[in-house]
């Protein structure tokens, strides 16, 4: 199976914030890490296997000077080389932490057991946060229930969603690309699958989709479509909204524009008809102790609702 | 307890008696009593460490098993051994066992076993408290488990974030079973250091000054003011819990105007700490080992007690790098960024003095000296990483995720578990009289160092990968399929490492090669006593003057004289000496409590009463709390007689 979203590592930046840590923090603290690291290893190795003189004495004063002006020294160069990667981690820490400029794109992420609600003003989708390619996007990280962390894996560094505190967290991709993201602080039974994903465009097709998202869902244009509605109004309206029609739910995702998702269950399944249906039928069995029920339609309610639910571009 | 002048007890003026008549003597006034309710009674700091060494043991294979069951689960993406309603359960339960039931209680009996016979006393300061700790922790441990396995385990993690530990999002009776446990663990944990550090400041050897104290014995007293200062946080907090879950107080709710961030302040200002608590005992046993396996005292040893109390005060700086992805302000996260990278810096002088050390002595690759080298091995890369944690923006990238918990295994299974192992194999032969078998211990080291490596190092990658901690699958397109079965191939390994260590005991218990007193040639005082040691410890409180006391042997040859003359044999009832705690002198001959039914009654009541507070009924509540009264009357109605 492939994944709907780019390779992501850590290692692999594709966000400016991140770029920056990886290039000036992670190399320089490896390369120091794996020589002090085989400094000391071989220093041991050198002291329990070196040879010695049959009349060596273990406890040798003459040897004690030596032995203080080695460690002594050891001790200076750890403390020369912390005090190297401290200047290394403040100059990052405050290139990071910069404010960004004005023409920031505000984005508001609320975290949800298991699932993320994203604002752009008025405009509100779930689990897939859109940001134009090399413009700042500041992400307004917002929780009502738990502590979450949003962690855009390849994109920048994470940060928590805490119940009565505003943080913020700053992003800049720098080339265009589907990349995964993660909830990063346990919140409980599904904190496993709570992702999303970042949807990094060229500006013109990040406008063009921002403008198509705050539309309202056309009417559905078909029998089937009609009746799938109808299934919808009664059997799902009571916890997700579809703007333009009666369905106003808060407890779940905003299902306006649904179909345009890659993912659907929190970046757990690709948005396909049979796996939508699965998900309608049976969520207990794929994100056990998530909020939503099973909904037992009959086979043909099931299927009208998600023609029904495919309509919602 | 009660003094008289010194020597008065047993001065030189006393007829001379034959050495056997005074052992025989001794032998009388200190044998334990018989049978299960002598054993309920024992007040004996060995008898005690022992059980406490063993609970700790039979705590962590649990903590184990779980971690082994995980690791079957994460082995493939998605599979179904675990569900996350118990996956939740297995990870609160490993890390809640593996620090709060198995690394500081370890750390503790091991202190409580050796610390008297390193410093040539005969038992700890309030013998009955340490009982009363030991059972305490018992019946904690055995309560948490009773409800794990009746499917009431805690599941909000081992520090149990608020808001999700509140009653709103875990409103079953899970993480009040937490709440009320540890506060169990930490009562114990505030025994032991009260015992330690009273036993170490006034129960040593006449002669022994603070500077001819072991090591060992530094370090425990160094962890036991740093359980002083850390264990009232962590109690204060899962108080404020309980109270929050269990009386409605809206300490950590925020649209009560609570504050969840208070809570994390509260733990890791505990927790941070914690991880010294554990790694200094751990220090003190490396220490002892090098010296005996090198034949040479340790090099540097003001530096070495400097480090440790740098330590110490350093440990309780660095809480704040365990928040570094809340979004604190930027400038006091710098501080804490300086904090914890300086605490690198004693850690590396300790670890330069060792090697130090090794090069200047003779090394005896025995199993200890090799649990000592995967010690420093492991640590190092552990110190490593944590150097890279320090940093605010490098912790934001891997904080929560695998590589963390790559970091603290390789900093508590590196810096707690080797040694340990090590000081198993070391102190093994004086707590039993037999030796722990070589040809398997050596297996044991290597598959244990080899699964170790094999576990927990591709974990650093896993992280950089994007895998979160704490997550019960993970889907295959993640690409973390690989990783993660190499790893819990490696915890396979650790598995049968630690199966063939349980062996190695099993089989050496019974036909070890006999020990004698002092099998290694070290240099502290336990050795100087017989293997195991008798009830007393030390026939003859031993003479001191010099810190490696047992490889003074002008000193020690004098100790049959002394037994001899009646110098210090103090056999006339359950005495000890006290020394002022600074220079050693004889001050005082105290009178030490016998054996009593009291410390585990107390303890037994109090788990009782606990469990009623959990079950809601507040009137029989109340009534183990009058109970508990009454012991305590009962406990001291029946204090020790004036020496």
């Amino acid at each position: 199976m492939s994944p709907w979203w780019q390779a992501h590592s850590a290692l692999h930046p594709n966000g400016a914030q991140l770029s920056l840590i990886i290039d000036r923090l992670w190399s320089p603290m490896f390369a120091a890490a794996a020589a002090i690291f085989a400094l000391v290893a071989g220093a041991l190795g050198w002291a329990l296997l070196r040879r010695r003189a049959a009349a060596e004495a273990p406890d040798d004063p003459g040897r004690e000077r030596g032995m203080r002006w080695t460690v002594s020294l050891a001790t200076a160069c750890t403390v020369a080389v912390l005090l190297v990667l401290l200047g290394l981690d403040i100059s990052v820490s405050r290139a990071t932490t910069a404010a960004p400029g004005r023409d920031a794109l505000r984005v508001v992420v609320t975290g949800h057991q298991w699932w993320w609600e994203i604002r752009y003003g008025g405009v509100v989708t779930a689990n897939e946060i859109h940001v134009p390619v090399g413009r700042t996007v500041v992400l307004e990280l917002r929780s009502n229930d738990v502590i979450h962390s949003v962690w855009p894996i390849s994109l920048s560094p994470k940060l928590d969603e805490i119940p009565g505190k505003n943080n913020s967290l700053s992003l800049r991709a720098e080339r265009p690309g589907v990349f995964r993201g993660q909830c990063a602080e346990y919140c409980g039974h599904q904190h496993a699958k709570m992702a999303f994903l970042v949807v990094a465009e060229a500006p013109g097709s990040f406008e063009r989709w921002l403008q198509g998202q705050r539309e309202l869902a056309a009417p559905p244009a078909d029998d089937l479509a009609r009746h799938g509605q109808q299934v919808f109004l009664s059997s799902c309206a009571a916890c997700h909204t579809v703007a333009g029609t009666p369905a106003s739910g808060r407890a779940g995702p905003d299902l306006t524009h649904l179909a345009g998702r890659a993912t659907i269950a929190a970046g757990t399944l690709a948005n396909t008809r049979g796996n939508l249906a699965g998900w309608i039928l049976d969520p207990q069995t794929i994100k056990p102790g998530a909020y939503m029920p099973p909904i037992p339609l009959a086979p043909a309610d099931l299927h009208a609702v998600v023609a029904y639910l495919e309509t919602l571009r | 307890m009660s003094a008289t002048l010194p020597g008065s007890a047993s001065g030189p003026d006393r007829a001379p008696a034959s050495t056997d008549e005074v052992e025989r003597q001794l032998e009388r006034t200190w044998r334990p009593d018989p049978g299960l309710l002598g054993w309920l009674r024992s007040v004996d700091h060995k008898s005690i460490g022992l059980r406490y060494v063993v609970t700790a043991f039979v705590f962590f294979l649990l903590g184990g098993i779980e971690a082994a069951v995980m690791r079957a689960q994460l082995a493939r993406p998605e599979a179904r051994i675990l569900g996350p309603d118990a996956y939740n359960q297995f990870f609160t339960m490993h890390g809640t066992t593996m620090m709060f039931l198995f690394a500081v209680p370890v750390m503790d009996a091991m202190g409580i076993y050796l610390v008297p016979l390193m410093i040539g006393a005969r038992n700890v300061a309030f013998p009955k408290l340490n009982a009363y700790g030991y059972w305490v922790y018992l019946f904690g441990g055995a309560f948490l488990y009773l409800m794990f396995f009746l499917n009431t385990g805690p599941d909000a993690g081992w520090f149990s974030y608020v808001p999700l530990a509140g009653l709103q999002f875990s409103p079953s009776k899970r993480v009040d079973v937490w709440a009320q446990t540890i506060t169990f663990t930490e009562i114990a944990a505030l025994v032991a250091a009260v015992e330690i550090i009273v036993t170490v400041f006034k129960n040593r050897a006449p002669g022994m000054t603070l500077h001819r104290m072991p090591l060992l014995v530094w370090a425990m007293l160094v962890q036991s003011f740093m359980v002083l200062f850390a264990m009232p946080w962590i109690a204060t907090a899962s108080q404020f819990l309980a109270m929050d879950r269990l009386v409605k107080t809206h300490f950590f709710t925020p649209a009560t105007g609570g504050d969840v961030l208070l809570w994390q302040h509260l733990f890791w200002f505990f927790g941070h700490p914690e991880v010294y608590l554990i790694l200094l005992p751990a220090l003190g046993f490396v220490s002892a080992i090098v010296a005996t396996f090198t034949r040479r005292p340790v090099y540097g040893y003001p530096a070495m007690v400097l480090s440790l109390i740098a330590t110490a005060f350093l440990g309780f700086g660095l809480w704040v790098h365990h928040m570094f992805a809340t979004g604190l302000p930027a400038l006091g996260e710098s501080f804490f960024t300086a904090a914890s990278m300086m605490i690198a810096i004693p850690s590396g002088i300790q670890i330069f003095c060792w090697i130090a050390t090794i090069w200047a002595g003779r090394p005896r690759f025995t199993v200890p000296l090799l649990f000592v080298i995967g010690f420093i091995l492991v640590f190092v890369i552990g110190g490593l990483s944590g150097v890279m944690v320090a940093s605010v923006p490098l912790d934001q990238v891997v904080h929560d995720t695998y590589f963390v918990v790559a970091h603290f295994h390789y900093v508590l299974i590196g810096g707690a578990v080797f040694p340990l192992f090590a000081a198993f194999y070391y102190w093994f032969p004086k707590v039993t009289g037999r030796m722990l078998g070589e040809p398997l211990g050596r297996w044991h080291f290597w598959l244990f160092f080899l699964g170790v490596n094999l576990t927990f190092f591709p974990m650093h990658q896993l992280g950089l990968d994007g895998m979160p901690r704490r997550v019960y699958t993970y889907l295959a397109e993640t690409g973390w399929g690989d990783l993660n079965l190499l790893a819990s191939g490696g915890a396979a390994l650790i598995a049968v490492s630690v199966a063939i260590f349980l062996v190695n005991v099993a089989v050496s218990l019974r036909a070890g090669s006999l020990a004698g007193d002092d099998p290694w040639g070290a240099d502290t005082l336990e050795w100087a006593t017989s293997s195991p040691p008798p009830p007393y410890n030390f026939a003859v409180i031993p003479k001191v003057s010099s810190p490696y006391a047992t490889w003074d042997e002008d000193d020690r040859a004098t100790d049959p004289q002394r037994l001899e003359r009646g110098d210090f044999v103090l056999e006339t009832g359950h005495l000890t000496p006290g020394t002022t705690p600074v220079d050693g002198h004889m001050d005082e001959i105290l009178a030490m409590p016998e054996e009593s039914p009291w410390p585990v009654t107390l303890a037994f009541v109090a788990t009782l009463g606990t469990a009623f507070v959990l079950a809601n009924h507040l009137i029989l509540a109340a009534a183990m709390a009058a109970l508990a009264a009454a012991v305590l009357v009962a406990w001291h109605s029946a204090e020790p007689e004036a020496a």
